[in-house]
């Protein structure tokens, strides 16, 4: 293989070492330029919604014992760009020799919106039929879970609620 | 490159063996990376300066209509977005935005240089043509985006530089109102500059490139006067 003229195959000739850095200042560049990009595209996807503020219902004194209690809340929602109103239900419920309890309307089978029926005394889902008792217990249908206790405090005897994200 | 391999050329070999033999790769690459060129020097680097450019706007620009709205109550915000809330946001639009300026700057003193030596003349007219065509285009790329940011400097300067339309004689109101797509500046215009950018130029401007570095190749390019010349 090797003869006097042509560089063998191991030798590192000029040529050879140019191209190889060609080769690895490109590829830096290559990698450098990557990073940004990726982090650029994938970014909004990181980003978790922070906790929230706390959001208003209403007097804790409208509250009526043993009933479950709608409360209509809206909150602003920035959704890259815009901003838009969210808006939604939470019931409050005192039960006897029991805490206050915040419950959302948010069904726990596949999120539809549960609604209080006074005559039968249940959260009715309109979805599939999912029943809830007025402590958020599941009683029929394919609900897995009980509906969501959110958190909420007692701020000057307005109740307030916190939604995650 | 075009080497045969060897008995003891490992995988790698024989796979690019294998390609070439198929593709011509290797017949590829000597036409375009390692065909003759005369001496030359520096400056003879403004053309690839300026082609790598371009590609890099190409680049920056697509990532950038990831997020951008081309919709007057949605542009400005959704730049803002870019700026502050997008990671590395910031650096692609600013990449996006030094390139164009440097991008016409580079096309000219690439210009300069092929009138210099004199590259304009027989048998290389049409390289230098397209050329020509290529730098209005830059032109256009550069005022098309301009509007974009749809901040008071863009509105305004699309405003004055869409009236210069109406200075034709006879047809230059109605040049005027097809320019903007109406009377005034405003979503029509947001919405057809953002085609004209991101669109109709970039493929008309790919298509004038693609035969100016065909006529390049085929061609070859001129050596630098000598003194006496």
């Amino acid at each position: 293989m090797a003869e006097l003229e042509a560089p063998s195959a191991e030798e590192t000739t000029r040529r050879k070492f140019l191209s190889g850095l060609i080769g690895v200042v490109a590829g830096l560049v290559s990698t450098l330029a990557a990073i940004p990009a990726i982090g650029y595209l994938i970014s909004p996807g990181l980003k978790r919604a922070a906790g929230g503020n706390w959001i208003n219902l209403g007097p804790a004194a409208s509250v009526t014992p043993g009933v479950p209690t709608p409360f209509k809340w809206t909150r602003q929602v920035e959704d890259g760009w815009v901003k838009t109103v969210q808006s939604g239900t939470a019931y409050a419920i005192q039960l006897e020799g029991q805490e206050l309890k915040v419950l959302s309307d948010v069904c726990t089978h596949l999120g539809c919106r549960v609604v209080w029926n006074q005559e039968r005394q249940v959260f009715a889902c309109p979805c599939h039929e999912g029943f809830f008792a007025a402590d958020g217990r599941v009683i029929s249908g394919p609900p897995p879970k009980p509906l969501n206790v959110l958190p909420y405090r007692i701020e000057n005897g307005q109740i307030q609620i916190r939604l995650e994200a | 490159m075009a080497d045969a391999p060897t008995p003891q050329a490992g995988k790698v070999q024989a796979l690019f063996h294998w390609l070439d033999e198929r593709a011509g790769l290797s017949t590829i690459w000597r036409t375009i990376f390692a065909r003759p060129v005369p001496k030359t020097n520096w400056f003879y680097t403004f053309g690839s300066a300026t082609l790598i450019l371009a590609l890099l706007q190409g680049f920056t620009g697509m990532l950038l209509t990831v997020y951008y709205v081309p919709s007057p109550d949605k542009a400005y915000d959704s730049i803002q977005y870019i700026m502050n809330e997008v990671a590395f946001g910031w650096l692609i639009r600013g990449m996006h935005h030094w390139g164009a300026t440097l991008l016409v700057v580079l096309v000219f003193l690439h210009m300069l240089k092929a009138f210099f030596v004199g590259a304009y003349k027989y048998p290389r007219e049409m390289t230098w043509l397209t050329g020509g065509v290529l730098l209005l285009l830059a032109l256009v790329m550069g005022f098309s985006g301009y509007l974009l940011p749809w901040n008071q400097k863009a509105y305004w300067a699309t405003t004055v530089g869409t009236n210069i339309v109406g200075a034709v004689p006879v047809v230059g109101p109605l040049l005027l109102r097809i320019v903007r797509g109406g009377q005034e500046v405003g979503a029509v215009t947001l919405a057809r500059f953002y085609g004209l950018h991101i669109w109709w130029v970039p493929a008309i401007a790919a298509a004038v490139i693609a035969i100016h570095m065909y006529l390049i190749i085929r061609i070859g390019i001129t050596a630098p006067p000598d003194r006496d010349e």
